[in-house]
């Protein structure tokens, strides 16, 4: 638990051992993703903040987090299969 | 030094034989200090183990997944356990065999011990073992689908009552379940006849090792195939993690099993192996198990195809 906001430090196997580079690189990638879903993320001191584009936000502790509560604020799951976001990706 | 009490899954569908298969692993000299956590005292053989029973207690969590929902009561014994040894009011344990009732979901299981603060750090999955019955096990895959759940979560298949029907009906099963969970073993055996060192882990890494030869698409068993993803260039980790983390929470439902192995750049490949959302910690290899160097997956899903797995991970992470 982070003592000064509360979260819990993240120990996500897919973010497990990380340096601070690869959260930036990290936070780079989900916002190409996200921005695809009209989705901005923020990374605030090891805590990740969710927007949209009318300012609702939330604040999520890891990827695992992050994904439902991407899902909340975009009204729809975020499905990496979806062929137009594959296609964006891969431009 | 790996200093986690390992934990392994038992489970299987109503009848199929569990608690015949644990009674007699446990007359084995080599299954001495193991913890049994049962839901119903049977007819176990006991006598020098310490068994616990509980009564499956499944806590859902705010996002209402259900592999994802957390078995209050295992976490509570598990708790128990460590607290009682540490008070040396039990006797020394070094493995944990938790047997599940027949229509128990095995990721639920793996997701408390993943997950929950204070077991992660003690506690580690060892290996699902499922059971299948050689007599009713293939029209239950048919109809009941807890029981592709629980093939699929499989690391090791037992077919038990073998003796009771002809060799080329258990012949047929064993097929069948292969081609379901390609990533698992299969063995028949009757009367729980099988060497506990062929069902529990040995040395991780070559266990972990074994984790995905390439197959051909599976066929179809009530809507769920295995496929494997297969990509000849080296994956960013970043990338894969963004990936998979969405892929699970998108098609988490549908996605019964993955396994495999990643080719980070380094110099051996990483080990993944997950159960719906409940995934292991990645295991980094030092060298590849064997001359393909490609990461490959296997995926036993339903509703997803090989090519566009492919297709997307490659955006996202090569």
């Amino acid at each position: 638990m982070c003592a000064l906001c509360g979260v819990l430090m993240s120990e996500h196997w897919a973010e497990a051992g990380e340096g601070r580079r690869a959260r930036v690189f990290r936070v780079a990638l989900l916002n190409r993703v996200l921005g695809h879903f009209g989705l901005e993320l923020g990374d605030w001191s090891g805590v990740y903040v969710l927007r949209d584009r009318k300012g609702a936000s939330e604040v999520v502790g890891d990827l695992g987090a992050l994904w439902q509560a991407a899902e909340r604020l975009a009204g729809r799951p975020l499905d990496p299969l979806d062929p137009s976001l594959v296609r964006a990706l891969s431009r | 030094m790996e200093r986690r009490a390992p934990v392994a899954v038992l489970t299987g569908f109503l009848g199929s034989g569990k608690t015949t298969l644990l009674s007699s692993l446990l007359e084995h000299p080599s299954m001495g200090e193991t913890a049994v956590i049962v839901n119903e005292l049977g007819e176990i053989a006991i006598d020098h183990h310490l068994v616990r029973k509980v009564d499956e207690r499944t806590v859902v969590l705010p996002s209402g997944c259900v592999c994802c929902s957390l078995r209050g009561d295992l976490a509570d014994e598990l708790r128990d356990l460590l607290e009682r040894r540490e008070q040396g009011e039990l006797t020394p344990f070094r493995r944990v065999v938790v047997e599940t009732t027949g229509l128990a979901e095995p990721a639920p299981i793996l997701a408390t011990l993943l997950s929950e603060p204070a077991l992660k750090h003690r506690f580690r999955p060892e290996v699902v073992v499922t059971t299948v019955d050689a007599v009713h096990g293939s029209r239950t895959l048919d109809r009941h689908e807890v029981s592709i759940r629980q093939a699929a979560a499989a690391d090791r298949i037992v077919v038990t009552k073998p003796d009771l029907v002809e060799t080329e009906d258990v012949d047929a099963l064993v097929r069948r379940l292969r081609e379901l969970n390609p990533t698992a073993s299969v063995v028949a055996a009757s009367f729980g006849d099988v060497a506990p060192r062929a069902l529990f882990a040995g040395p991780g890494k070559k266990r972990a090792a074994a984790a995905a030869r390439p197959i051909e698409p599976s066929g179809d068993h009530g809507g769920v195939h295995a496929v494997t993803v297969i990509l000849d260039r080296p994956l960013d980790w970043t990338g894969f993690g963004i990936w998979l983390t969405m892929l699970l929470q998108a098609r988490g439902a549908d996605i019964l099993r993955v396994k495999g192995l990643v080719d980070t750049g380094g110099s051996g490949p990483v080990v993944l192996n997950g159960v719906q959302h409940a995934v292991h910690p990645p295991i980094h290899l030092d060298a590849w198990p064997d001359g393909d160097r490609r990461s490959r997956l296997v995926f036993i899903a339903r509703g997803v195809e090989r090519d566009e797995l492919e297709a997307s991970l490659a955006a996202f992470a090569a």
